[in-house]
């Protein structure tokens, strides 16, 4: 086993380890805090998949935008000081069945396809494919998803502060 | 024959168009702010602007070969559909250029005399806002470059006309005679209307549909032998525009309108119903004078009616009372020369008598209701005398007007007049019928326009005597006017000086380049029968004179008394006479008779057979609603409460499966996904 | 290449998968939710990218890789909102109290 494999499997399971904390964990901050890990042993696939930019947009999005939004929601929503921060479960068994049925199904497909495979490629930054293919090919639902973000910062801010009118009200 | 585009005409329109907006619009408040001198300031200058921009075509014009003297403005383009295009153009050529100057000049100064006449009037604003947007539609008439253009100015002058008589409208009687011109007008209008899509068939048919003049004439030839129901469509086409002119300008049948429009204000029945709009039937005859050429019928048609007018009016005119009524005969009778003239293919011959007559009607015009406003609006000439004293401007005004239209040698009315009788005898078309009847209306006109005057100004004042107290002469604003009419009665007659006179008759060099086409009795007429000529010329003055000479023993010298005569016959004559033929009567009885006739028949079909088919028909419905009606209640409402107490039950079992939790939801999803896969796996 | 094919990835894709439905299926607290909502997304983005590395030259999987990042953040901000709106009126985040459209 050469090093990338080796490490290729290392990150792998810190990846679904971690995974595992965010779906087990029966308090929430842990739960945010494997999700973390997750994220970056996703960012770490993208690198092995030598899809640069990508890794790098996870790390940043991800980590940086979404997860700091979730913890500071955990935080607002909870008491921190008084209270159990909880993450309660339910209805375990049944949903332990069902995942496993669908686990089951979609590794059967994984390794009974005959995937069609194209030619090994050299690992190349990939930036400046990515950025030509955004103002070419897919210039319309990049400008589209622009109209999108605008949409949902406006949309954010409006019911947080109807919210808020409603409370001191 | 060439066209000079020019931008600068639509001015000419669009100037007294503005003052209109304005005065209608903001003229109230500029009355109450400004008073009445803004209002007149706002009034008179935009046509006095237009008739120095109308004197500014004028000289363009000069400055022109004579055969290409044709100014265009093409404003923008109007209906284009198909084959048929108009735009919204305005032409000056030699014809419209003599009507713009005499529109804009004369009713420059009539807008001048109003300022003075209407002074104190309430509504003074709402009087100058018609009188300037008449001026507008008139112009639009006159420069109009196709007959759609020419159409929208006559419906608006028979708009502002309207409008106008029944200005005073709390009087019934004005409103009612506002009506009446209104209504006579429509049925002329209607005439001018189905012209117009004969024409535009006709040649459009032929493969050349056009509305301009210019290319109506160009291709008119095109039509000259075509038929429609066995008429020759030329023909057929010049009588419905025939009779639409006869209605604009008060001819035999339609000129009833004309003396009960007598009733507005006098600025207005100078203006409106002596000077411009009643000339625009001639006017379009002269316009259309290529068509009218190629319908020798209709010519004989225009002459004989133009003829029996010219008789007809001046004998109800000699025995009239109100001052103003014997003026709107006479103006019925004088255009019933330009008729005639019109008839014998005497173009330019009618078009300067047009002109003359403006000068001296808007003049007598002008001076009786000078004469009205001194009398403190007194109409009634036995109430009247002895003014010569106490108004000389106007007196002096008014007779030299009287002379003229009476046909005075040197006057305009003389040669004008003399000029559509010589061409009465001589033209292809005329005959010494025409003459004879024309010269006899000369002569009662100068009659009857001299016992006017005689009864007017000479003698002893029969008004009562604090209306006596108040006589006084008219301010500068209305005395003016009256100078430069009484000016121009006595001197445009020299533009037109026949050659036998010894003139060079400018006026007809003038108007040959749009006449010649259809110039059969016009400058060009072969030889002159010189002494026929000055024969005829010394008759017409005799008679003439003869005439006032009578109007002198009745109603100066008093030889005789007017009493008598109007006695013979039992009184019979003078009654129908002063009763003007009951004609009015006559109308009254058929056409208002004859509708109420139809309509009582009408109102019992409707009632017994339309009714009672329709009630027959209702009552079969109800029968046929009610079977509905049951079978809807019984069966088809039984079948939908069914469907929908079925569809509650189900939904109230149903409704559980919304628990408002998200996991139960998100099982279901999963859980049909897993099933769907397993499914597919299988 | 190097020993590491694409079932490797995509078997890293199916786990996230499958961890993250078990999550969304069990939470009772709306941000664990969003958290395991998260996890599938990532999941699907392994795929997107692993097919455009293994299956040819384009690299119009990662292009969707981006909008699927792109619209998660998107999701986020919506979510935590409507989650924060929540619990002003419910006091709770907790999916089972906010029944008001139960039947």
């Amino acid at each position: 086993m050469s090093l990338a494999v080796v490490l290729f499997y290392a990150f792998a399971i810190f990846t679904v380890v971690s995974a595992a904390g965010v779906a087990f964990s029966p308090n929430v901050v842990y739960s945010a805090f494997a999700l973390m890990g997750t994220l970056l042993g996703v960012a770490a696939m993208y690198v092995f998949l030598a899809a640069d930019f990508v890794a790098m947009a996870q790390v940043l999005v991800y980590i940086g935008g979404i997860l700091v939004l979730m913890l500071f929601a955990v935080m607002l929503t909870h008491r921190i000081a008084t209270a159990n921060i909880s993450n309660r479960s339910v209805g375990r068994v049944p949903a332990l069945l069902i995942v496993s049925g669908v686990g089951l199904i979609m590794g059967r497909a994984i390794y009974r396809t005959n995937w069609v495979l194209g030619t090994d490629l050299p690992d190349a930054p990939s930036t400046y494919a990515i950025g030509t293919g955004f103002l070419g090919t897919y210039v319309l639902p990049f400008e589209l998803a622009s109209f999108v973000l605008l949409a949902v910062l406006v949309g954010a801010v409006a019911i947080s502060r109807k919210e808020l009118r409603d409370a001191q009200g | 024959m060439e066209l000079t585009p020019v931008s600068y005409i639509r001015w000419i329109p669009a100037l007294p168009l503005i003052g209109a907006v304005l005065n209608g619009f903001a003229g109230a408040g500029i009355q109450r702010r400004f008073g009445e001198r803004g209002i007149a300031i706002l009034a008179c200058a935009p046509v006095l602007l237009a008739f120095a921009i109308s004197v500014q075509a004028f000289l363009h014009l000069l400055s022109l070969e004579p055969e290409s003297r044709f100014l265009l403005d093409r404003v923008a383009g109007w209906i284009d559909i198909g084959t048929m295009k108009a735009d919204i153009a305005f032409l000056v050529d030699p014809l419209s250029c003599v009507m713009i100057l005499v529109i804009t000049g004369i009713g420059g100064l009539i807008h001048i005399y109003a300022t003075g006449y209407m002074h104190g009037d309430q509504a003074f604003w709402r009087f100058f806002a018609f009188l300037n947007l008449f001026t507008f539609a008139m112009l639009t008439l006159v420069l109009g470059d196709n007959l759609l253009v020419m159409f929208v100015g006559w419906e608006g002058v028979g708009l502002c006309s309207f409008a106008l008589i029944g200005f005073w409208w709390t009087d019934h009687k004005n409103t009612s005679a506002g009506n009446k011109a209104f209504i006579v007008n429509r049925v002329g209008d209607f005439g001018f209307l189905l012209g117009i899509f004969l024409i535009f068939w006709s040649l459009d048919s032929q493969g050349h549909g056009a509305l301009a003049f210019r290319d109506i004439q160009h291709h008119a030839g095109s039509i000259a032998d075509m038929h429609f129901w066995g008429w020759p469509v030329a023909t057929l086409a010049t009588l419905f525009l025939f009779v639409g002119a006869t209605g604009k300008s008060a001819q035999i049948p339609l000129y009833v309108w004309l003396p009960d429009a007598m009733q507005g204000p006098t600025p207005v029945s100078a203006l409106i119903h002596a000077a411009t709009m009643v000339t625009a039937g001639v006017y379009m005859i002269a316009r259309m004078n290529f068509l009218f050429a190629m319908a020798p019928e209709t010519l004989a048609v225009v002459a004989g009616i133009g003829a029996a007018t010219a008789f007809f009016a001046a004998t109800i005119g000699l025995v009239q009372n109100d001052i103003k009524r014997v003026l709107a005969y006479s103006t019925v009778s004088q255009l019933g020369y330009m008729f005639i003239a019109m008839g014998v293919g005497a173009w330019t011959a009618g078009v300067f008598h047009l002109v003359t007559h403006d000068f001296f009607k808007a003049c007598l015009f002008l001076g009786s209701g000078s004469v009205i406003h001194g009398m403190s609006n007194e109409q009634d000439m036995r109430k009247m005398g002895g003014l010569r004293t106490k108004m000389p401007i106007t007196f002096w005004t008014f007779l030299i007007a009287t002379l003229a239209i009476a046909g005075t040698p040197l006057t305009a009315g003389f040669f004008s007049k003399d000029e559509i009788l010589w061409k009465a005898w001589s033209s292809e078309y005329g005959s010494p019928v025409l003459w004879v009847i024309g010269v006899a209306g000369a002569g009662m006109t100068a009659c009857y326009m001299f016992r006017q005057v005689f009864m007017t100004f000479f003698g002893e004042c029969r008004a009562d005597p604090e209306v006596q107290d108040h006589i006084h002469e008219s301010p500068f604003a209305m005395t003016m006017p009256l100078v430069v009419l009484a000016a121009g009665s006595l001197l445009v007659g020299f533009l037109g000086v026949p050659e036998f006179l010894g003139g060079s008759n400018h006026f007809h060099a003038w108007l040959a380049p749009v006449f010649e086409h259809g110039a059969h009795g016009g400058a060009h007429h072969g030889h002159h029968d010189v002494a026929m000529e000055w024969t005829l010329m010394m008759i017409s003055v005799a008679v003439a004179a003869t005439g006032v000479f009578i109007a002198y023993l009745f109603y100066f010298r008093q030889s005789f008394s007017a009493a008598r005569v109007a006695a013979i016959g039992g009184g019979g004559p003078y009654t129908l006479l002063l009763n003007k033929y009951y004609v009015d009567e006559i109308y009254n009885f058929v056409v208002i008779g004859g509708t109420l006739l139809i309509s009582r028949f009408l109102a019992w079909f409707d009632g017994a057979i339309v009714d009672g088919i329709v009630n027959a028909t209702a009552a079969i419905t109800r029968r046929v609603s009610a079977f509905n009606g049951m079978f809807d209640n019984r069966v088809v409402d039984a079948l939908v409460n069914l469907l929908a107490n079925r569809t509650y039950a189900l939904g109230t079992r149903l409704r559980h499966v919304q628990t408002g939790g998200i996991n139960a939801y998100l099982y279901v999803i999963v859980g049909a996904v897993t099933v769907v896969l397993l499914a597919r796996l299988m | 290449m190097h020993g590491i094919s694409l079932e490797h990835f995509l078997t890293v894709g199916l786990l996230l998968f499958v961890l993250g439905l078990y999550t969304v299926l069990t939470r009772r607290n709306a941000i664990g939710i969003l958290m395991g909502v998260e996890l599938i997304l990532n999941s699907a983005n392994i795929n997107y990218v692993a097919f455009a590395r293994y299956g040819g030259s384009s690299t119009d999987g990662q292009i969707f890789a981006i909008f699927v990042i792109m619209l998660a953040a998107a999701e986020a901000a919506v979510g935590l909102a409507i989650v924060l709106g929540i619990y002003k009126n419910f006091d709770s985040i907790d999916v089972e109290a906010t029944d008001t459209l139960r039947y």
